[in-house]
């Protein structure tokens, strides 16, 4: 068992554990401190991939930007009141089940296929670095590369009209 | 590690976030959740695009395959960052109206 298997676990652990306790936690500030260390796992997971650029990007955007936002709206709306139990128990577990047996059934039809034993380019392999994205996003991709900006023109605009006072 | 060791782990993380959406009443958990999928989507992405670039690489070593893949988690990343921003501009709007952020309250299409 090498270093890479080591850390894939790992990371899959922490990955796993800190998501179930996103949705477990009775307080949303947990939830959302949670979210954060499940999306430095998953940045691990690019890391272990060699993605590096999309395991910055994944950190500054995710982690620093969004996380940021839903902190903000939490405590200063003063949302931060554990959420009051469910009032129908069977409701919950209707949910638990329905997502239980979706993964069971994912898991069930995704076991025996044939393509499930092709190896993963671990470590190496440079079509993560950012000098070769830059490359090809600002050559061939210009085009939804510049409509991403109307977007979020036109999402800072959306956002502005929605939170002001009526 | 073989490509189904990142599907069955994409996988899982896609379903806690399906149970977290069903079981939760908080809208922010919810909305929370949903970047959680999301991102079980992405680690997807990039796995296989791994595995497409050690398949191409075997024929020619100078392949670029695979690229495309992690520029479209780039781009899915760009649209995640918008929605989050008029969603909670939304939360705050719908905090604002019935002073509560639980979904229950919202069961009627006028109040």
């Amino acid at each position: 068992m090498g270093i890479t298997q080591l850390l894939f676990w790992l990371l899959t652990t922490l990955t796993l554990g800190s998501a179930l306790m996103v949705i477990f936690s009775k307080n949303p500030v947990y939830s959302i401190l949670w979210l954060i260390i499940t999306f430095f796992a998953i940045s691990g997971h690019y890391v272990l991939l060699n993605a590096q650029f999309l395991a910055i990007v994944n950190i500054i955007v995710y982690a620093g930007a969004i996380m940021v936002l839903f902190l903000f709206v939490v405590m200063l709306m003063n949302l931060n009141m554990p959420s009051s139990p469910l009032k129908n128990k069977w409701l919950m577990f209707a949910g638990v089940i329905s997502g239980g047996s979706l993964l069971l059934v994912l898991v069930a039809a995704l076991k025996d296929t044939e393509a499930m034993r092709n190896g993963i380019l671990m470590q190496t392999g440079d079509i993560g670095l950012i000098h070769n994205l830059g490359k090809v996003l600002f050559k061939d991709y210009i085009l939804p590369f510049e409509i991403s900006s109307v977007l979020f023109l036109s999402a800072m605009i959306g956002a502005v009209v929605i939170g002001k006072k009526a | 590690m073989t490509i189904n060791h990142y599907i069955f782990l994409s996988v899982a993380l896609f379903c806690i976030g399906i149970i977290g959406v069903l079981t939760r009443r908080n809208m922010i958990v919810i909305f929370m959740c949903v970047e959680l999928m999301l991102n079980a989507v992405n680690l997807l992405l990039v796995a296989f695009s791994k595995m497409h670039f050690l398949s191409a690489s075997a024929f020619d070593a100078a392949s670029k395959a695979g690229t495309d893949a992690q520029l479209f988690v780039f781009f899915v990343m760009v649209v995640a960052a918008a929605e989050v921003s008029v969603g909670l501009a939304i939360i705050v709007m719908m905090y604002r109206n019935t002073h509560s952020v639980d979904v229950n309250f919202l069961n009627r299409l006028k109040h």
